[in-house]
């Protein structure tokens, strides 16, 4: 086990430089004007196009800015944001506390309640439950998130008064509605993958042997079907982690939070290199540990699975 | 009926302003009498991100709103939009080319320290500094000794030479007199300079923003009717509270603003609905159609600067003629866009610069403006039509431009038989690069927001051969001549008679289609009243109080 990790700890390295690489050319090489956008509709004087352009290295060739920036990053050094004119360190200092928020209120949700309702689905196949739980997951995967957050923010927030409308002035609660809405999606997928392995296992041979061995039905379902059963779940669930913190955008920019969400779309749509690439560095963090963290669950999970 | 044609809708300007100013005189009168606007309090007004809160480099409406709160400019604008000493004593000249600002004496920075004339040439002179890379440096253009803090780059911003060394820290031009006295040295004779010193980036900077630029932008100190509370809490929220040292006249009402800061105007919109935001400066476009239900009375509009147009490239031979221009122009029912399409958010223009500055004249675009598709077919067949017969409009998918482009394309194509498109380029910066390139072929759409309210505003920079928005290349000599002595006449009156002269030339030629005239189409809870907005988009915070 402990040489797995290392290894894939290792792994990590050529893949994080890799997709910051490909990341950060995406950006700075899409042909935009990260100067103009500062200006909006408005000329750029040339001596202020001159000195931005040199002190943000922008008529250098690629490969050298990227050097600057990695660099930079070797440093401790996420460089600074065009468009706000402030260390992009100190963005992400900002930004992170609300997504973790938001993605913790989400993952909660959908772990606790997706997966209680779809072991009680595939439990009782057919029965009431069932259809309820397959009815309205099948509705919250249809309606897209954005119609989701619009229309629970507009009734309970606004109408109704029951959560804060936007903003993140009341504390925890100010994260409930938009944690509730980003976790929905995911959720529906969790109470469906946790139902089908449930019924499936359910009719395995180990279950009909401790059955049979006349263990109480607690233990059997307990220990013998969830714990298997819960394996796709994982895995589902550490993707998820990685895609609720980016997937917050949609979320963020609905309910006002100032998150990473937030910030990776403003960057991006004024084409803010450096910071879209620090954000989105820092998100793919976050995809490979959570990826290490799954596979190693795996093996607690299920003691067949061994790792050398 | 709002905006059913120009004249009325500068009635209506009219009006809304007397309203104003009635309102405000009652208020310093008998604050307790009339329960019309309480003393005390805190409100809150919603805003996007400002980008920055250093003045000189603050040159968008959010930063200029805060800003508005913490600073005192030389000069407000009164009735007629015409400059009224502020924190200024006096502004003088007696050949507009030297002019003498005399600040009022008394005068504090929120830290303690005073407002001295050494205050006003160290803050434009960071701007001016080319290196600082101030957004409002080209406002500095116009003081002598600018090119020396900017030196230009031998061979253009995208070539390898990098521009030289500035040889020059300060403006030649700016002079301490004394303690309250400086003297501004003009490159060239500009009558409406006084005018221009209303602007964001002209107010002063304390010594704590020369010492440390980032921490200052962070917590700016001003010498404003209120003072920053705490610092800048980025995309959340900037809170300022009532300065009790302020000796201007215009004392706020309230004891706190809180500048609540949003991603989307349709949150924003939620939270004012909701009660839990008191102003929303711009009601979006999704709602328009809603706010008069929803908000009844609290659902105001006032003019603003802005102006839309289309511009015509002047590199397509296309367009070349003043008759398909016209014709154009003439087949275009502004009314219908701005009603059916807009909800009244803005209003019709048949003029080249905005109702808001002294010296608009209504209408003059005259016949070229007017709406007769009969006429506009005639005058079309009689040049023989256009090339192709297809015509096409470019916008910025990223604005919010189809809709009414598209509108516009299917009145010309109703009412000349003239295929139009309306081509989206994703973003404006983008649009803009291609003009200059001379590589987008057709029209394209463009605004413009005044920085100072004076029909050189609109005349120099959108139209003068060389304007620094004068992306479509129009160039008449007679026009710039006329502009130019505006600029260098006695009077700002003379300067006016000048300038209508240039407009006259631009009706002949129409280098572009005036379209529509902005306004601030904003709303406010019940928890407060009197809320006012300016020609700048920003809320009047020392007149807004709890209801």
């Amino acid at each position: 086990m402990g040489r797995f990790v290392i290894r894939r700890i290792l792994q990590m390295v050529p893949v994080f430089i890799g997709t910051t690489l490909i990341v950060y050319l995406l950006v700075t090489q899409m042909g935009g004007d990260p100067i103009q956008n500062l200006y909006g509709e408005k000329p750029v004087p040339d001596n202020i196009r001159a000195t931005l352009t040199a002190q943000y290295h922008l008529n250098e060739p690629w490969w050298m800015q990227y050097w600057y920036y990695f660099k930079g990053l070797l440093q401790g050094n996420f460089g600074e944001s065009i468009q706000q004119g402030r260390p992009i360190a100190e963005l992400l200092a900002e930004a992170w506390p609300h997504t973790l928020k938001v993605a913790g209120v989400a993952f909660a949700f959908e772990l606790v309640v997706g997966v209680v309702a779809g072991v009680l689905a595939g439990m009782r196949r057919g029965s009431f439950i069932d259809n309820l739980v397959l009815l309205s997951t099948l509705t919250v995967i249809a309606v897209p998130i954005f119609v989701l957050g619009n229309v629970s923010q507009t009734f309970l927030g606004q109408e109704w008064g029951l959560f804060p409308v936007s903003g993140t002035d009341d504390g925890l609660v100010s994260y409930l509605l938009p944690g509730l809405v980003l976790g929905s999606v995911s959720l529906a997928y969790i109470a469906r993958l946790a139902r089908a392995s449930v019924a499936e296992n359910l009719r395995a041979d180990y279950i009909r042997t401790a059955k049979a061995k006349g263990l109480p039905k607690s233990r059997v379902v307990g220990i013998h079907v969830l714990r298997n059963s819960l394996i796709p779940v994982v895995t589902y669930l550490g993707a998820d982690l990685g895609t609720l913190m980016g997937g917050a955008i949609v979320t963020e920019g609905i309910f006002n939070i100032p998150g990473v969400g937030y910030q990776l779309f403003t960057s991006l749509n004024v084409e803010d290199g450096p910071a879209v690439v620090g954000f989105v560095s820092l998100l793919v963090l976050v995809y490979l540990i959570t990826a290490l963290v799954v596979d190693m669950l795996y093996a607690v999970l299920d003691p067949r699975i061994r790792y050398e | 009926m709002r905006g059913a044609n120009s004249a009325k809708w500068v009635a209506g300007a009219i009006v809304v302003a007397l309203a104003a100013t009635a309102c405000g005189g009652s208020n310093e009168k008998g604050k307790e009498g009339e329960g019309k606007g309480k003393a005390g309090g805190s409100v809150s007004v919603g805003i996007s991100e400002p980008k920055r809160l250093v003045p000189q480099t603050t040159t968008e409406s959010e930063g200029s709103q805060v800003l508005d709160a913490l600073f005192r400019p030389l000069v407000s604008y009164g009735a007629g939009n015409q400059p009224v000493e502020d924190a200024a004593e006096s502004i003088t000249s007696t050949d507009n080319s030297l002019w003498t600002v005399k600040i009022k004496p008394g005068q504090k920075f929120h830290d303690g320290t005073p407002v001295t004339a050494k205050s006003y040439v160290q803050g434009w002179n960071w701007g001016a500094f080319g290196p600082n890379a101030a957004d409002g440096n080209y406002f500095f253009a116009t003081i002598e000794g600018y090119d020396a803090l900017n030196p230009a780059d031998p061979d253009g911003a995208e070539g390898p030479k990098k521009a030289p060394e500035p040889t020059a820290k300060e403006l030649s031009g700016l002079k301490v007199v004394d303690e309250t006295t400086f003297t501004v040295k003009l490159a060239k004779p500009f009558a409406d300079y006084k005018t221009v010193l209303g602007y964001t980036v002209f107010y002063p900077l304390p010594d704590a923003a020369i010492k440390d630029i980032k921490a200052y932008e962070q917590a700016p100190i001003g010498q404003g009717a209120f003072k920053i509370e705490g610092k800048w809490d980025h995309n959340k929220s900037i809170k300022v509270v009532k300065n009790p040292d302020y000796t201007g006249t215009n004392k706020p009402n309230v004891d706190s603003v809180t500048y609540k800061i949003y991603q989307k105007q349709e949150t924003m919109y939620k939270d004012v609905v909701a009660g839990a935001l008191d102003v929303i400066p711009q009601v979006p476009s999704s709602e328009l159609a809603n706010a008069p239900k929803q908000f009844g009375e609290r659902f105001k509009s006032s003019p603003a600067s802005t102006f839309q147009f289309v511009s015509f490239p002047t590199y397509d031979k296309k367009y070349s003629k003043p008759e398909v221009r016209k014709a154009i122009s003439m087949a275009i029912d502004r009314e219908e866009i701005t009603k059916v399409i807009l909800n009244d958010s803005q209003a019709p223009a048949r003029s080249f610069v905005s109702p808001v500055v002294g010296g608009y004249r209504d209408n003059t675009c005259g016949d070229s403006c007017k709406f007769d598709p009969a006429a506009a077919k005639a005058l079309l067949d009689k040049v023989g039509g256009i090339e192709g017969n297809k015509i096409n409009i470019g916008y910025n998918g990223d604005g919010g431009h189809k809709e009414w482009v598209d509108a516009t394309c299917n009145q010309v194509k109703k009412n000349l038989g003239v295929e139009c498109v309306g081509q989206a380029v994703p973003q404006f910066a983008e649009l803009l690069t291609q003009v200059e390139q001379k590589k987008f072929s057709g029209m394209f759409r463009m605004g413009w927001i005044m920085d100072y309210p004076s029909m050189e505003n609109y005349l120099g920079p959108l139209f003068t051969t060389g304007g620094s928005s004068n992306y479509y290349g129009y160039s008449n000599k007679k026009f710039d001549k006329l502009v130019e002595d505006g600029r260098a006449a006695k009077t700002s009156a003379e300067a006016i008679k000048l300038w209508q002269q240039a407009e006259d030339v631009l009706v002949q030629d129409m280098p572009v289609i005036p379209l529509r005239f902005g306004k601030n189409v904003f709303a406010h809870s019940k928890n407060v009243s009197n809320v006012e907005m300016d020609l700048f988009n920003r809320v009047d915070v020392t007149k807004i109080s709890k209801a």
